[in-house]
């Protein structure tokens, strides 16, 4: 997988390409991704990728007028337009999964087949979503993964957590990354997509981990009441980061879009 | 120098295990610990330890504004300055400040303001803080990246709002408003003096300078570890060329107890001090800073917030740690002059916010600690800075002739005759 860059009307964007096949366009979620990302290389397998980054994630440029969800969607159809694909397989993780189905609300007819996974974007005040952003590193684990000490080892791969410049890199990445996430995902992640849903034509498919905490299963059945005809695949001892824990189911689970 | 007697208003029965039983002091503290009819008291007898301290010649009296906070029962700080304004005659009220995103619209502020400063005659210090990232993301909602631009853009309408004298349109991203035209408006020229309450961000020395508005650290770790902070500002004043190093230029917060000697004072006050500094600041470090709050630029000179857990975790401080780390400036009227000296010289400010209410320090206590300090270490601070003596860029301009409240002539036995 490679990572290069693409102009859009409003900032550079940074995206991750690779793989032969369709074209298939993947929204990360709130933690970001990296070029040796599993799922990307399962995907990769059929279909010619493409991850952008949001803007502020990873080395990307920061975009200050990108402030609510409309800027969120509208960016990433110029994400889209940029690449010059029409009518990519569309797949989104957490916030990128939010992204991708107000993409497909909002313009139904540019996506066939959407795949959601473990999205973000509706509340239920009978299952209140942890607040991801008050949460300290050390218990982020627990919430994302199935396997919280197998997850641990995942986040902290390669970091060298005892290094002094450690925390202020940190600080300065978190403040790029979340805070950009924040502006649809604080303090409540839902911007008005359940009212959106029903404009969603394309062939759907959601995507669970059995064990997410971060964001419960019981969402999965909102969206798939929400969007006529959506398929829910529900993996095993998988938790919302479901992406690094079974990624070959997920890529399965997706082949059903084509 | 131009001292207000400041009281954060904690909430003074937390219980002794507060730390080892629950998460955080702020955000989500447990609402059994308030107990409402005592507030009744509690309120009260911080008003009248305000008004107190109002009639022993402190400069100003001030209050701030907190949410869901067990150290700080002053959501609304207006309130509090409302009836300060009535009850007192001659101290600037300084209320520092309003949390001035939070309001919508932020004309809201202009007008309480305006009417604070009306009543009072003139005695009004405005302070515009960002909020602390507890106060304004966690509970007040607000998206952490987005609110200094929200900051911003209130701050330019409650200024316009101010200043303008016919009524006109504010298209901002955050606020639409048609007709803005607030009425009353402030009796200070053009407006009352602007503090501006900060933490080592440097967007914010930057937007005081060029404003002529008082940067405040209100930091409550004393004066030895706000000395690189302030020496930061002190530099970009120069840099930024602005025209003088004024001292009332900069503010600072100081925890102060005073006693007949050293003894004394920890005698009197160990306990209270204790009280605030391993109880009301137990803060759950996941609430410190939400991520996108602090600039990428702040981060990256350092600058931590205070709440966030200090290296090596939370310890229990002692009442040595605690004065020999200058947390507190606390002894003999001589040994509190010392330290004082050593603060305002050191840091170059000339506004020094006193905290001498202390956690759960009972009133009496409280009094004899202000009293000491008004009748005999103020007096030898006063002029320390005799070059900048008449520098009124950044303190209140009262009316001459203010009026006594409660001076209604007697109740008319008939129908009053008309003036001619």
């Amino acid at each position: 997988m490679e990572l290069k860059t693409v102009q859009t009307p409003h900032v550079p964007v940074r995206y991750i390409t690779g793989g032969a096949g369709p074209a298939l366009v993947f929204l990360h979620g709130a933690g970001g991704i990296t070029p040796d990302d599993p799922l990307l290389a399962a995907l990769a397998k059929g279909h010619t990728v493409y991850a952008p980054l949001v803007p502020g994630y990873g080395d990307s440029e920061e975009c200050g007028e990108i402030r609510d969800m409309l800027d969120f969607t509208l960016h990433s159809w110029d994400v889209v337009a940029a690449l010059g694909l029409t009518d990519p397989i569309l797949v989104g993780h957490s916030m990128g999964g939010m992204i991708a189905a107000e993409m497909a609300a909002l313009q139904p007819n540019d996506v066939s087949r959407l795949g959601l996974i473990a999205p973000a974007g509706l509340w239920d005040d009978d299952h209140p979503i942890p607040d991801l952003f008050a949460t300290l590193p050390y218990e982020m684990p627990a919430l994302l993964f199935h396997d919280a000490e197998a997850g641990a080892a995942l986040l902290t791969a390669g970091r060298d957590v005892t290094d002094p410049g450690f925390l202020q890199t940190y600080l300065v990445t978190n403040a790029r990354q979340l805070g950009m996430a924040g502006r649809i995902l604080f303090p409540i992640p839902e911007r008005g997509l359940r009212q959106r849903l029903y404009r969603i034509r394309a062939k759907t498919v959601l995507v669970w981990g059995d064990s997410d905490r971060l964001i419960p299963p019981v969402y999965a059945h909102a969206f798939k009441k929400g969007i006529a005809g959506a398929e829910l695949v529900s993996i095993p001892e998988a938790g919302h980061m479901v992406t690094l824990e079974r990624p070959q189911a997920v890529a399965d689970a997706l082949g059903r879009l084509g | 120098m131009k001292f207000t007697w400041f009281n954060l208003m904690p909430w003074p029965y937390l219980p002794d295990d507060f730390r080892e039983t629950n998460r955080s002091v702020w955000v989500d503290i447990d609402q059994r610990l308030f107990d409402p009819a005592k507030s009744h008291e509690v309120y009260n007898t911080y008003m009248d330890l305000l008004e107190y301290a109002g009639t022993l010649g402190f400069d100003g009296i001030g209050v701030n504004e907190h949410h869901q906070n067990g150290y700080g029962i002053m959501p609304s700080p207006n309130i509090i300055a409302a009836g300060l304004a009535r009850r007192t005659k001659d101290p600037a009220i300084v209320v520092l400040g309003n949390s001035i995103a939070l309001y919508n619209p932020p004309v809201r502020v202009a007008e309480e303001f305006a009417m604070l400063d009306c009543i009072s005659g003139g005695r009004l210090v405005a302070g515009f803080p960002v909020g602390t990232s507890m106060d304004t993301n966690f509970c007040y909602g607000q998206i952490p990246s987005l609110t200094r631009e929200k900051y911003q853009e209130a701050h330019d309408l409650i200024i316009k709002a101010w200043t303008t004298r016919d009524p006109f349109a504010f298209n901002g991203r955050y606020n639409k408003l048609r007709h803005v035209n607030i009425w009353p408006r402030p009796i200070q020229q053009p407006h009352p003096p602007v503090h501006i309450p900060g933490g080592g961000s440097v967007e914010t020395y930057d937007f005081c300078i060029d404003n002529t508005y008082s940067y405040s650290y209100l930091s409550f770790s004393g004066y030895l570890r706000a000395q690189a902070l302030m020496d930061g500002y002190w530099r970009r004043v120069e840099e930024r060329g602005a025209p003088d190093k004024s001292p009332y230029r900069a503010g600072f917060a100081q925890t102060i107890c005073v006693a007949e000697t050293d003894e004394e004072a920890e005698r009197l006050y160990a306990e209270h001090v204790s009280y605030f500094y391993n109880r009301c600041l137990h803060v759950y470090p996941g609430f410190a800073d939400a991520p996108g709050y602090r600039t990428i630029k702040t981060i990256q000179t350092g600058a931590l917030s205070q709440y966030a857990p200090p290296v090596g975790g939370y310890a229990q401080l002692t009442w040595k740690d605690l004065v020999e780390g200058g947390h507190v400036i606390a002894g003999s009227p001589e040994t509190v002059r010392q330290r004082m000296e050593e603060l305002i010289k050191g840091l170059h400010v000339g506004n020094i916010f006193c905290l001498m209410h202390v956690g759960n320090m009972p009133a009496d206590k409280c009094m004899y600690s202000t009293r000491l300090f008004a009748e005999k270490v103020m007096p030898k601070l006063r002029n320390i800075f005799p070059e900048y003596a008449d520098d009124t860029r950044f303190w209140c301009k009262p009316l001459e002739h203010r009026v006594t409240a409660g001076a209604l002539p007697a109740a008319p036995a008939r129908a009053p005759i008309p003036a001619e």
